[in-house]
């Protein structure tokens, strides 16, 4: 019964009682959480408050031991694959740049852009017009076209990050999940990502995953608060840092 | 289509391997049928031998690269797909004996006789004929292959556990083939071949015919392993190899990607050895041994991981300083071999063709260096 009623919510993510334990540590403890289309939503939280395990059970690397993870008001993602996940648009970002360092900027675009993932379909395809089109589009939104046909192991470390959020550009997902994306960044690299993602927001939901309060604080958006694996406290970056057991767990003193 | 797909893998360096191949292929076996045993261009025919047998071996190095070079999976069983080609191509020659053997059975092989077999076991029937021998060349490596690869790839065994698995499985197959109530020869495997497709082994024209086979076989792989890597495929093959989570978390299934070119390879590999063995004229349970394994990969690591041309030069490179070595100091070969391992992975990670790549570049760039 209420299984449906809440399958029919207009969540574009919908965690609910969500537990996972390794070797009887719980790495999320009964998480719900609810992200609606458009949103963007920051989760912060301290090590171990089970955020990169939370983004594992999203995309489908790590299975929960209970609860229910619905995406888009009808796709039970317990059951899927990294594969069909992505498939259904679901985009990750981790927190080191990882790029195909052995193929060119455009073939890593080419990998990244929705269609094709088929093994036997990959064998005669060659690029379209349309793809060729959308690649150069790209190209030109992240402003690489003259390193096009370089190596992505040659990029510096921001051309990297560059070339990453392309990817996401081609892969084009309805959710894109961010894993700490300023980490190792200076100050006005972490404001010029803010923006970015920003821009992001504006055609595609994001959740973003961050330990810098400044970023978190640029991006102006609702925070959720993890903590041993459960929510704790949801709202904006000044209401859940008034909030005393955030205060306690994470702020300190 | 299918030429589209073939020419799409064919860069400059590769045309130029897949020529100088046929070309040995041809230039050697004519020289030996062409010119008189006296002329100083006779090329006679235990070198031909030599030649079809190390083609054969570059084709197994081919094998072994397009999946550990070009999709990271550390093979360390190949040697048992090229060592099944070899047994079905075995059990052909074997039935075309008939009653020349030493005991006269027109049905039954030697060992069968001697063993007291009182009919053909069910899987030798159908050998006698040369197609239905091709098809198992390729059908049962391929079909070990893709049983493994499926239940492997499927529950995400990777790196050294995968590499486990392959040479626990060829030790195993290698085990069983030693049995003499395999019906397969046991211990002595099987020998003495007369004929193949009508023509004694031992003639000089077989041999010409079966390097210059050796050779076309290697070219042909060349054009599929190239056309293969050269595709998108090749791309999100070299993609999972780099970074496999990346490329599910892009909602790729590595799985099929992986299956397609172990099964491929082992295919490649079956018909390699289906060339060795008529050649070398022998076919035993050693053929399994993990180490013919391992110093296939130890060919690619050579020649070049990851490169079309590098396993076939490493190949040839690596078995010709075996039987020379073998030849004048036998006891010296197995220090030499680790040798070279130890010295390969320290100072030629890439390989000889990463390494005339390193000159090249290292040339242009001083060229460019100096004002013009």
């Amino acid at each position: 019964m209420s299984m449906t009623e809440q399958r029919s919510t207009s969540a574009l993510l919908y965690l609910s009682g969500v537990t996972v334990s390794f070797d009887g540590f719980k790495a999320l403890n009964n998480l719900s959480l609810l992200v609606e289309p458009g949103e963007m939503r920051a989760i912060i939280g301290p090590n171990g408050a089970g955020k990169t395990t939370m983004m594992d059970v999203v995309t489908g690397k790590t299975r929960p031991d209970e609860g229910e993870v619905v995406f888009d008001g009808k796709a039970d993602l317990t059951k899927l694959d990294e594969a069909d996940i992505a498939t259904l648009g679901i985009g990750r970002k981790f927190q080191k740049p990882t790029v195909f360092e052995n193929h060119t900027v455009r073939d890593n675009l080419l990998l990244a852009l929705a269609g094709l993932r088929s093994w036997y379909k990959l064998l005669l395809a060659a690029p379209t017009k349309a793809e060729n089109a959308r690649l150069d589009d790209i190209l030109s939104i992240i402003r690489m076209e003259p390193q096009q046909h370089m190596l992505a192991a040659r990029l510096s470390h921001g051309q990297k990050q560059w070339l990453e959020i392309g990817m996401l550009l081609a892969q084009d997902p309805k959710l894109l999940l961010v894993d700490e994306p300023v980490a190792g960044m200076t100050d006005v690299e972490t404001e010029t990502t803010a923006q970015v993602l920003r821009e992001i927001n504006k055609t595609h939901s994001v959740v973003v995953v961050e330990h810098d309060m400044s970023f978190v604080r640029a991006l102006g958006v609702k925070v959720t608060v993890l903590h041993e694996g459960s929510m704790l406290a949801e709202g904006t970056l000044d209401q859940v840092s008034a909030d005393p057991r955030v205060v306690e767990v994470y702020l300190g003193r | 289509m299918i030429t589209r797909f073939l020419w799409q893998g064919m860069g400059r360096n590769l045309r130029l391997g897949v020529l100088f191949v046929l070309a040995i292929g041809i230039i050697l076996p004519l020289l030996n049928q062409l010119m008189p045993a006296s002329s100083a261009l006779y090329v006679p025919a235990w070198v031909l031998q030599l030649i079809g047998k190390y083609l054969s071996f570059a084709s197994l190095a081919l094998a072994v690269d397009l999946v550990w070079g070009f999709c990271g999976i550390l093979t360390l069983g190949h040697a048992a797909f090229f060592a099944l080609g070899g047994y079905c191509m075995g059990m052909y020659l074997m039935r075309q004996i008939g009653s020349r053997g030493q005991y006269g059975n027109p049905l039954l092989p030697d060992f069968m006789v001697f063993l007291n077999y009182k009919e053909l076991p069910w899987f030798w029937h159908g050998f006698d004929q040369f197609w239905f021998a091709a098809i198992m060349i390729v059908a049962v490596p391929s079909l070990l292959a893709l049983a493994l690869g499926w239940f492997a790839f499927r529950s995400r065994v990777t790196g050294v556990y995968l590499s486990i698995i392959t040479q626990a499985m060829t030790f195993a197959l290698m085990l069983a083939f030693f049995r003499n109530d395999m019906g397969l020869g046991g211990n002595n495997g099987m020998t003495d071949f007369k004929d193949i497709l009508g023509f004694s082994v031992q003639a000089d024209s077989t041999r010409a015919a079966l390097c210059f086979a050796s050779a076309l076989v290697l070219a042909i792989f060349l054009v599929i392993a190239g056309a293969v890597v050269g595709s998108r495929f090749g791309k999100a093959l070299t993609a999972v190899r780099d970074a496999e989570s990346r490329m599910r978390f892009l909602g790729y299934r590595v799985e099929g990607y992986k299956l397609f070119v172990f099964v491929l390879s082992a295919a490649m590999a079956g018909v390699a050895g289906a060339l060795y063995v008529p050649q070398v004229g022998i076919i035993n349970p050693s053929e399994f041994s993990p180490g013919n394994s391992i110093e296939a990969v130890l060919w690619v690591a050579v020649g070049g991981r990851g490169t079309l041309i590098g396993p076939v030069i490493g190949a040839v490179a690596v078995n010709f300083g075996k039987t020379w070595l073998t030849g004048a100091l036998p006891e010296v070969w197995l220090f030499a071999l680790g040798a070279l391992f130890i010295a390969v992975t320290l100072f030629l990670p890439r390989g000889i063709v990463g390494l005339w790549a390193q000159i090249r570049n290292r040339d242009t760039a001083r060229k460019a260096k100096v004002p013009a």
